[in-house]
């Protein structure tokens, strides 16, 4: 555990898996550009630390014993109720992916991301956006393939708070979303993504957070079943 | 990057657990292999244990009923019921005998506890001998009192022999050693379970069933039907006292046998994991030692065995024929062939035809060509497939080339991926410009 001065850059990050030689490697990695303010093995150590050193970031680890990442999330909702999820998987399961996003991470990427992609990642995270790996991005545009049916509206309108849209759109993508999500299934970055479509990259941005909250808030019954018919790898 | 994740498959996410389907999924079994089981007690960890966990867990507060080995008279109900209640095991005893004397009532309860109640697992043998001889006398004993029952309150002239058939039946069967019944059960596969798939089995079964409708039909020519009405009362009653004979000994047969077969079908699975863990991770390992050294070299076994282990764990067999699938495999050789790795992203799928073989080949060239000239070690494949159309994305980060520069001479990508699309009426085009990579983009609309 280092305690180093917090920099205005430099996001305090706590780091959630169950295997050290994975977390000594993310540190050796990542550990020159952000503060890595605690580590933990384990759900219940997980949200202790969590709430304790309330950080920016939590590099959360989706498969954890006794729970896995969403028990995390949920469990330190309450406590540090600021806190940015980052969750980082290497299973690919879209169960697995599915479950830590609608349980209110902010982004996932494949442990496989090289050092600067992940300190890049955690930044942005830290920022408030949100990071899709082109794995994910093509969960999307799976899972809202056939866009156009309707999901149930009552709940979803119910669950997107007082600025919710219309119950439909968040069980569809709209062609600029989608024509996003493709460019970052085919790796590419969102400042090349601005280009390609002429918009700012804050747009892409902001396009990118819609698409997470619609994965989160969607009502659509198929979702969750998609995700538990399929084990891509 | 990264390369220590490859453990990390094995953790799975206890999802699914189909313990009693003949291919158990796999991811479940290999926790043992690769993790410390410590770090994840589950599923089949959990399952192998849970039993003794239990009862030495309610052992401590009340007894499990059980029919006691080791204090048993007959079938060692009584003693495990008294055990389980409480109460002596003589009175217990007493009320199935004041039972049984109530129209054989206490004897069917007991019958009927027999059958379903499982031995105690605790004190096994110990005693066996000991009870052996008080076997018969309680026997005898029980077979006095059913006479005497029969002969003061009448229940019906064909009670005491089946009673007495029933109880031969147990007999033999409790007194039995563990290798008879062994034998009994193996004969009883090869007869009455075998009939149904080898050819002498069918043969045996059909001549019993002709042997005794024969019979029937002699028996009822001779007596007449004046008679009929007796002799099959005679055979209903023998039908019935070898179904009484016979039935606990089916009922723990077919349990056993189930049982038997679940562990079978554990181990083997284990076994063959541990066989195919063997050939390719610890090969794997002992290659990645040796070659140290260099890092290509190392990144591209890792990644290979990466592919492999994961179709393992996580594959519910190969989708053959399909689109994702020969797009999948294409990326793993180039992987293998040229050291470099492939993010593969596929949404939706399609059905194997001619021309997505065109498709998957300009795909594969593409990632050859990317691998061979790009310069990275990394390439992006990302594919859409819908009924009509599919568009495939092959990307690089790499150093990139003037499209317009390229000589005639380059055949790869002119030729295998360019010309190849245009002859089955798709298209290709390569994006590219010095220092900002490669995207090669197949396009072909679907009949």
């Amino acid at each position: 555990m280092t305690a180093q001065a917090p920099g205005a850059d430099r996001p305090r990050v706590v780091l959630v898996d169950d295997h050290a030689m994975f977390r000594a490697g993310v540190r050796s990695e990542i550990g020159a550009a952000v503060d890595i303010v605690a580590e933990a093995s384990g759900t219940a150590e997980a949200v202790a630390l969590i709430v304790a050193t309330q950080p920016d970031v939590v590099l959360l680890d989706v498969h954890l014993p006794d729970g896995g990442g969403p028990a995390v999330l949920r469990g330190a909702q309450a406590g540090a109720p600021d806190v940015r999820y980052l969750a980082l998987s290497v299973s690919d399961a879209a169960e697995d992916v599915i479950a830590v996003i609608r349980a209110g991470a902010q982004g996932y990427v494949t442990k496989s991301i090289s050092g600067p992609d992940l300190i890049d990642a955690v930044r942005r995270v830290a920022d408030g956006d949100v990071v899709f790996s082109p794995r994910l991005a093509g969960f999307v545009l799976d899972a809202f393939r056939e866009s156009g049916i309707p999901g149930q509206p009552a709940a979803a309108a119910a669950r997107g708070g007082s600025d919710a849209v219309p119950e439909t759109d968040l069980d569809r993508l709209t062609p600029r979303e989608q024509e996003v999500m493709r460019l970052l299934a085919r790796g590419y970055s969102y400042r090349e993504i601005a280009g390609q479509l002429f918009i700012s990259i804050k747009t892409v941005e902001t396009h990118a957070s819609n698409v997470l909250r619609k994965l989160q808030l969607s009502s659509r019954h198929q979702l969750t079943r998609w995700a538990s018919d399929r084990r891509i790898v | 990057m990264f390369m220590v994740q490859a453990c990390g498959a094995g953790s799975g996410n206890g999802i699914g657990e189909h313990p009693d389907s003949s291919r158990v999924r796999a991811p479940r079994g290999p926790g043992f292999f690769l993790m410390p089981p410590e770090l994840h007690p589950r599923d089949d960890d959990a399952i192998m244990t849970a039993p003794t966990a239990a009862s030495t867990l309610t052992e401590a507060t009340t007894p499990r009923l059980y029919r006691s080995v080791s204090g048993r008279r007959i079938g060692g109900v009584a003693a495990g019921l008294a055990d389980h209640l409480g109460l002596p095991p003589r009175r217990v005893r007493l009320a199935f005998v004041v039972l049984a004397l109530a129209s054989g009532l206490g004897i069917l309860l007991y019958a009927a506890f027999w059958i379903v109640l499982t031995p105690s697992p605790l004190g096994p043998k110990e005693s066996q001998r000991r009870t052996m001889g008080g076997n018969v006398v309680a026997l005898a004993a029980l077979a006095v009192a059913l006479f005497a029952d029969a002969v003061t309150h009448p229940v019906g002239w064909w009670f005491t022999p089946s009673a007495l058939a029933f109880f031969g039946g147990a007999l033999i069967w409790r007194q039995a050693s563990e290798t008879d019944r062994d034998r009994w059960r193996r004969l009883s596969k090869s007869s009455i379970g075998a009939g149904l798939t080898d050819s002498t089995g069918w043969l045996r079964l059909l001549a019993g069933v002709v042997l005794v409708v024969t019979g029937a039909v002699l028996v009822l020519a001779k007596a007449g039907l004046s008679q009929a009405g007796v002799g099959l009362s005679v055979v209903l009653v023998t039908s019935i006292g070898l179904a009484l004979i016979t039935g606990p000994w089916w009922v723990r047969l077919v349990a056993e046998l189930s049982q038997e077969r679940r562990e079978r079908i554990r181990s083997e699975e284990r076994a063959e994991l541990a066989a195919r863990l063997h050939d390719s991770v610890l090969q794997t390992l002992a290659l990645i030692q040796r070659n140290s050294g260099s890092p290509r070299e190392v990144t591209r076994l890792a990644r290979s065995q990466e592919r492999q282990l994961r179709a393992l764990l996580y594959d519910d067999g190969p989708a053959s024929g399909q689109f994702a699938e020969a797009l999948r495999s294409a990326a793993g050789e180039v992987e293998d062939s040229y050291a470099v790795s492939i993010d593969v992203v596929i949404v939706g799928d399609h059905e194997m035809q001619p021309r997505l073989e065109t498709v998957v080949a300009a795909a594969r060239e593409s990632m050859i060509n990317a691998a061979k000239h790009s310069q990275s070690a990394t390439a992006s494949l990302y594919a859409e497939v819908d009924a009509a159309s599919v568009a495939v994305f092959v990307r690089d980060r790499g150093v990139g080339f003037e499209p317009e520069a390229v000589g005639e001479d380059r055949h790869g990508v002119r030729g295998s991926i360019i010309g190849r699309m245009q002859r089955q009426r798709g298209t290709a085009i390569v994006r590219s410009s010095p220092g900002h990579g490669t995207e090669i983009e197949l396009r072909m609309e679907l009949p």
